[in-house]
C-alpha cells in the first residue's frame, strides 16, 4: 500500500507525509499534487494575519472549537518564519491549540516559511490542497506575525481575517498598504485592553474615509474580541459563515471562479517559472562570474540581465 | 535542497524547570533545525499525537522531576503503536547513568545528562537522523 | 545618586554637619546593639586571639571627612535605614542564620515520623516539600500524577494527609515553611483546620507560605490559573492572614527560581523586587494598610557562583527596598522597610561531573550568602544534579554552614566588605541596573503584562542560552565540564532510589477518604466555594469548609479552575 492509498483511506500519518512529501519539493510532487487536486472540494479557507502577538494562534484556537462544536472538521497550518541567517525555525504556534490537538477531528501542522516571503511558506498553498483533499470541511491558515500584516494570505484563502491590537500601533494611518484589500473581516483583539475602542472608532473612519467600506457588495465589518477569554468569538465565527455565504454567492456568479483560477494558475505558474529559469541561468556558478564582471567594471547588472533574457527561449 | 529536520521538543510531567529545553531549542535552531516547541506539560499522548501531525525526526524531551522512568516508555510504546518507531526519541535532565542505560536498551536514543554542551546535542541529531526515518513509496 | 533617595538624615551640609549625623546615628547604632536581646554567647576573636569589633566603618580607616555625605546615605548603619550594611544592629553576633535545610519525604506517616525525630533533635522550625502532583494541584490518583507522586516531596490530597504529617506536633510550638505557590491557599486552609482539631487558636500560628505565584510565570512554570485570578487568590490569603494569622509570613517573594531558569544577577534582584511591588500594590489595592502586611514578606534569593557580585547584589536589594517601601509605597513601620530573606546556593551551578566540586562550589555560594547578610540559609548537596539528596551529601552540606559560622571568623564584624571599592561599585551598579530594569517594566504597562508578553521569560531565556553558549565555546570554563576534564569518570556516589509503593500506598489511603467522607457534604461545600469565588469576596472561609469535609486538593482545583480557567504560557524561547 502507498502513502497515498493509506491517504485516501484517512490515515493521519499519511497525511502527515505527503505534506512533508510536497513541504520538501521531493521528487514527484507536482504529480502527487495533481492527483489529490480537486476543484469541487467542499473545504473552507479562513486566514488569519496579523502583526506578532496579536493573538492570531488564540483566535485559530477559538474559532477552531466553535466550528468543531457544530460538527465540521478542522485542520490548521500554522506558518512561523525560518531565520535567514542559520536557516533554523522554532515553530510556537502550537502551544496555544494544546487542547485541540489531542481532538481526533483536528490536525495542526506547523510550517517555517523556508525563505519565502510574504507570511507563508511557498508549500503552504500545496499543503492546503493536500488538508483539503484529506476532507476537512475547515482549513484555518495562520501566518507569521512578522511586519504589520502578510499580504499572500489573500490570493490562498476564502476568508481572510485580520487581527489587529489597541497596542500594534500608534494609529492606524501607519497600517502598512495593502491591508485594506486583503481583509474581509477585521478583529481588534485584546479588547480587554485599553485603547481598543479607540481602534475601532478609527478603522471605521478609515474605512469609510478611504471609501472602503464594502466591496463587492460586502461591508467589512470590524469586530472586538478577547481571544483569551474566548469573548467575541462567536460574532466572529457568525461573520466569517456569513462572509462565506458571501462568498458562494461570488461564485455562482460568472466569471468569478475563472478570476480566481487563473491568479492561482498564475500564481503557481510564476513560482516554479522563476526557479526554473534562475536554475537554469545561473547553473554552473555562473553568477559569481558575472558577479566579478561587475565588480570589476567590465559589465553591468543591466547588461547581464539583458544577455540572459535573449537566451530564454520558450 | 539541502535535507531540513523537523524535531519536537516536549517537556511532558509536571516539573516546570524548562531552563534546558529552550537553550537546547535555541541551539537548534541555530543549527538551522525547524524546532517544534510543543511547551509545558504534555502527556505522552499529546507528545506522540504532535510528532505524527508534525511529521517530525525527532522527538526530545527533558524530563527533571524524576518521571523518566515512566514517561519514556510511554511514548516509546505510543509510538510503536502508531508505527513511528522511526521517530528518534531522545532526551535530557535529571537522569541517572543507570536509568539512561536502561532506557537506551529498551531502544531510546542519547540520553543527555546536565550540563551537556549544546554542540553534542547538535552533532548526535546531525549524525543519527539522515536516512533515519523509513522511506515509504508515496504514489 | 539622585535626590529622590534623600534619607531623613540630612548630610548635605559642610563636614562639621556630617561628623554631627554619623556620630548621632553611630551612637543610635550603639544603644540598639546594646538594647538588643538577641546575643551570642560566644567570643568573636581571630584565630590568632585578637579582638574583632562588631563594626568597622569610615572611621576606622581615613575618618568619615574622607567619603563625605554619602556615606550615610548609602550605606548607615546595621539596622538603619537604608539597612545596606544589615536589618539588625548586631547580626549574627545577635544570632547566627537558621541552618534550614529543606526537604521532604514520600508518604505523610514518614515525613511525621522525620519531623519527630528533628523536634527531638533540637530543631524549631520544619519545611515542607511537596511532591509535584500537589504543587499543581492534582491528586495522587490522577493520570497526570503518574510516576510523579512522592517523589520531590510529600504528597497531599485531603486534610487526613495533613492530619498525619503533623501528628503529635503541637502547632503552637513551631513553625512551617510551606513550599507551596498556585494552590497555596488549600494548603493553608488545610494548616488552619489542623490547628482547630488541635484546638490551637488560628493566631498563635507561626511559619511561613512561599505563596509566590508571580515567579511562576516568570521562571518555575507551576502555575494553574491565569495571573489575574492568582494574585486576588493572594490577596485574600493577605487579608485573611491580616486579620487572623498575624504572625504568619504570607509570601516569599523568591528569585531563586528566577536565577536558576538562567536570569543573570541583576535580573535575578530586578525581576524579584518587581515582583515584590507588585504584591505590595495588590495589598494596598485590597485595601489593606501597608504596614498590616508589608512586615509579613520575606525574600528568597539564590547565591551563585560570583562571589562580590552576589554580596553586593543583597546589599543592593536591601536598599532598593527600603527606600521604594518609604518612598513610593508611604510604608512607616521599620519592619515594613527592611528586607529580610533566606538564600539557597545555585542548584543550577552544580555539575554531574566530579560531583564532589560541588561541596567547595557550594561553600563558596554559602559564604556569600552570609556576607551578604542573610536570615537564613539552604546549602546544596552536591549530587543533587544527579538524583534525591543521600545522607552523607546532606549532612556535608549543613557542615559546610556550620564551619562558616564556627570556623571562619566572618561572623565576628558585620557586613565586613562595605567600603572595599569594587564591592560598593557593584552594589551601586545592580541598584542601577534593576532601576531600569523598573522603568522597562512600567513602560511595559507593569509587571502582568511584562508575564503575559513574556518579557521576563525571554530575557532569561536569552541570558541562559548566552551563558550556555560561552561554556561551549570555551570562552568560560566550569571544572570537571569543560576544562580539568576526567576522562573516563566513574560515578561513585551513592544515588537514592523512590519506591514504587508510595504511590499505590497513597491512592490507596486517599480512596479510602473517598469513602468515609460524606460526598452530599463535600458536593455543597464545593458548590458554595464556586458560588463565593465568583464574587469579590474573600474565599478562605468557603475553603475552610471544603477542606474540613475532607474535599481533595484536586476536585477544589477543578472548581476555581471552571471560574478562573488556565493558564497557558507564552510561545517564548
Ligand atoms: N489581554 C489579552 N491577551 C490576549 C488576548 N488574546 C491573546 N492574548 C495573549 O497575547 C499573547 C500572544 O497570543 P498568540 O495567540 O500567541 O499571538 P500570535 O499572534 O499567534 O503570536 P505570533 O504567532 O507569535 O505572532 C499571549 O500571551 C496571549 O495569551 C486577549 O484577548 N486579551
Ligand atoms: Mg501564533
Amino acid at each position: 500500500m502507498t502513502v497515498l492509498d493509506r491517504f485516501y483511506k484517512k490515515d493521519r500519518s499519511a497525511l502527515s507525509r505527503i505534506i512533508s512529501f510536497i513541504e520538501n519539493r521531493e521528487d514527484g510532487y507536482l504529480e502527487l499534487l495533481s492527483r489529490i487536486y480537486n476543484i469541487s472540494s467542499n473545504s473552507y479557507k479562513i486566514g488569519i494575519t496579523g502583526p506578532p502577538g496579536s493573538g492570531k494562534s488564540t483566535l485559530v484556537d477559538k474559532i477552531a472549537i466553535r466550528y468543531l462544536e457544530k460538527g465540521f472538521s478542522v485542520g490548521i497550518i500554522a506558518v512561523d518564519p525560518t531565520s535567514p541567517f542559520t536557516g533554523g525555525a522554532l515553530l510556537g504556534d502550537r502551544i496555544r491549540m494544546q487542547d485541540l490537538a489531542s481532538r481526533g477531528e483536528v490536525f495542526i501542522r506547523s510550517m517555517a516559511t523556508r525563505g519565502s516571503g510574504g507570511g507563508l511558506s511557498e508549500a503552504t498553498r500545496e499543503v492546503a490542497i493536500a488538508l483539503e483533499s484529506y476532507g476537512f470541511d475547515i482549513i484555518l491558515i495562520e501566518t507569521v506575525g512578522v511586519g504589520q500584516v502578510e499580504l499572500d494570505v489573500a490570493g490562498l484563502c476564502d476568508s481572510t481575517v485580520v487581527a489587529l491590537v489597541p497596542e500594534s500601533g500608534d494609529s492606524v494611518q501607519t497600517l502598512k498598504a495593502g491591508l485594506m484589500e486583503i481583509a474581509n473581516i477585521f478583529v481588534v483583539n485584546k479588547a480587554d485592553r485599553e485603547g481598543s475602542g479607540r481602534l475601532v472608532s478609527e478603522l471605521r473612519l478609515m474605512l469609510e474615509s478611504r471609501g472602503q467600506k464594502q466591496k463587492e457588495g460586502w461591508i467589512l465589518p470590524v469586530i472586538k474580541t478577547e481571544a483569551i477569554n474566548g469573548v467575541g468569538i462567536d460574532t466572529l465565527t457568525d461573520k466569517i459563515i456569513d462572509h462565506r455565504k458571501h462568498v458562494e454567492n461570488l461564485y455562482t456568479q460568472s466569471g468569478y471562479r475563472e478570476k480566481r483560477v487563473k491568479s492561482e494558475l498564475i500564481t503557481i505558474l510564476d513560482r516554479k517559472i522563476r526557479a526554473r529559469v534562475l536554475k537554469e541561468l545561473l547553473e554552473d556558478n555562473s553568477v559569481d562570474s558575472y558577479v566579478k564582471q561587475i565588480v570589476n567594471g567590465e559589465s553591468d547588472p543591466y547588461s547581464i540581465t539583458e544577455k540572459l533574457m535573449r537566451k530564454i527561449t520558450i | 535542497m539541502e535535507q531540513k529536520f523537523r524535531i519536537l521538543l516536549a517537556k511532558p510531567g509536571l516539573d516546570g524547570h524548562d531552563r534546558g529545553i529552550k537553550v537546547i531549542a535555541a541551539a537548534l535552531r541555530d543549527a538551522g533545525f525547524e524546532v517544534i516547541y510543543t511547551g509545558l506539560r504534555q502527556t505522552p499522548e499529546q507528545i506522540v499525537e504532535a510528532a505524527i501531525q508534525e511529521d517530525v525526526d525527532a522527538v526530545g524531551m527533558s524530563i527533571l522531576s524524576g518521571a523518566h522512568m515512566t514517561l519514556f516508555p510511554a511514548v516509546m510504546k505510543l509510538l510503536k503503536e502508531k508505527g513511528a518507531e522511526d521517530i528518534l526519541l531522545f532526551g535530557g535532565g535529571i537522569i541517572s547513568e543507570q536509568d539512561a542505560k536502561k532506557l537506551q536498551e529498551a531502544g531510546c536514543g542519547r540520553i543527555f545528562g546536565p550540563g551537556a554542551p549544546t554542540q553534542t546535542v547538535i552533532e548526535y541529531l546531525k549524525d543519527t537522523l539522515p536516512g533515519r526515518r523509513k522511506r515509504e513509496s508515496i504514489l | 545618586m539622585s535626590d529622590k533617595f534623600d534619607t531623613k538624615v540630612e548630610t548635605k551640609g559642610d563636614s562639621k554637619e556630617i561628623a554631627r549625623a554619623f556620630a548621632e546615628a553611630k551612637r543610635k547604632w550603639q544603644e540598639d546593639s546594646e538594647n538588643s536581646k538577641l546575643k551570642l554567647n560566644r567570643k568573636f576573636t581571630t584565630v590568632s586571639m585578637e579582638e574583632v569589633n562588631p563594626l568597622y566603618t569610615p572611621e576606622d580607616t581615613g575618618g568619615i571627612e574622607e567619603v563625605g555625605p554619602e556615606y550615610l546615605k548609602k550605606l548607615g548603619f546595621p539596622g538603619q535605614y537604608p539597612y545596606t550594611r544589615g536589618v539588625r544592629p548586631n547580626m549574627y553576633r545577635g544570632r547566627i542564620w537558621t541552618m534550614r535545610q529543606f526537604s521532604g519525604f514520600a508518604t505523610p506517616k514518614e515525613t511525621n515520623r522525620r519531623y519527630h525525630y528533628l523536634l527531638k533533635a533540637g530543631q524549631t522550625g520544619l519545611s515542607v516539600a511537596f511532591d509535584l502532583p500537589t504543587l499543581m494541584g492534582y491528586d495522587s490518583d490522577s493520570p497526570r500524577s503518574a510516576g510523579e507522586v512522592g517523589v520531590c516531596g510529600v504528597a497531599v490530597d485531603t486534610l487526613k494527609d495533613m492530619e498525619i504529617i503533623f501528628d503529635g506536633i503541637g502547632l503552637e510550638k513551631i513553625s512551617t515553611s510551606m513550599t507551596i505557590n498556585a494552590p497555596s491557599s488549600i494548603l493553608l486552609a488545610m494548616y488552619c483546620v489542623v490547628a482547630e482539631k488541635q484546638g490551637v487558636p488560628l493566631h498563635k500560628l507561626t511559619g511561613t507560605l512561599q505563596n509566590d505565584i508571580l515567579k511562576e510565570y516568570i521562571a518555575q512554570k507551576e502555575w494553574i490559573y491565569p495571573p489575574e485570578p492568582s494574585l486576588r487568590l493572594i490577596a485574600d490569603i493577605m487579608e485573611f492572614c491580616t486579620n487572623n494569622i498575624p504572625k504568619y509570613n504570607t509570601i516569599s517573594i523568591s528569585g531563586y527560581h528566577i536565577r536558576e531558569a538562567g536570569a543573570t544577577a541583576a535580573q535575578e534582584l530586578a525581576f524579584t523586587l518587581a515582583d515584590g511591588f507588585c504584591y505590595v500594590e495588590t495589598g494596598i489595592n485590597a485595601g489593606l494598610d501597608v504596614d498590616d502586611f508589608a512586615p509579613r514578606l520575606s525574600f528568597f534569593f539564590n547565591s551563585h557562583l560570583d562571589f562580590f557580585e552576589e554580596i553586593a547584589k543583597y546589599r543592593a536589594a536591601r536598599r532598593i527596598w527600603a527606600r521604594r517601601m518609604k518612598e513610593k509605597y508611604g510604608a512607616k513601620k521599620e519592619l515594613s522597610l527592611l528586607m529580610r530573606f533566606h538564600t539557597q546556593t545555585a542548584g543550577c551551578s552544580l555539575t554531574a561531573k566530579q560531583p564532589e566540586n560541588n561541596i567547595i562550589r557550594t561553600a563558596y555560594q554559602a559564604l556569600a550568602g552570609v556576607l551578604g547578610g542573610t536570615q537564613s540559609l539552604h546549602t546544596n548537596s552536591m549530587d543533587e544534579t544527579l538524583a534525591l539528596p543521600s545522607e552523607k551529601a546532606v549532612t556535608i552540606a549543613l557542615r559546610t554552614q556550620q564551619i562558616i559560622s564556627e570556623e571562619t571568623g566572618v561572623v565576628n564584624t558585620i557586613d565586613p566588605l562595605a567600603g572595599s571599592y569594587y564591592v560598593e561599585a557593584l552594589t551601586d551598579r545592580l541598584e542601577k541596573q534593576a532601576e531600569d530594569y523598573f522603568d522597562e517594566i512600567d513602560r511595559r504597562g507593569g509587571v502582568l503584562k511584562c508575564i503575559e508578553e513574556g518579557f521576563f521569560q525571554k530575557e532569561i531565556a536569552d541570558s541562559a542560552y548566552h551563558y550556555q553558549l560561552e561554556i561551549d565555546k570555551g570562552e568560560r570554563i566550569i571544572v570537571g565540564v569543560n576544562g580539568y576534564v576526567h576522562e573516563d569518570e566513574k560515578l561513585e556516589i551513592p544515588i537514592l532510589e523512590i519506591d514504587e509503593s508510595v504511590a499505590r500506598d497513597q491512592i490507596a489511603a486517599l480512596n479510602k477518604v473517598k469513602e468515609e467522607r460524606d460526598n452530599d457534604k463535600v458536593q455543597r461545600s464545593l458548590g458554595e466555594l464556586k458560588k463565593v469565588i465568583k464574587t469579590n469576596d474573600n474565599h478562605i472561609p468557603a475553603l475552610l469548609e471544603c477542606v474540613r469535609c475532607y474535599a481533595t486538593e484536586e476536585e477544589i482545583v477543578n472548581v476555581m479552575k471552571s471560574v478562573f480557567g488556565e493558564y497557558v504560557e507564552p510561545p517564548i524561547i
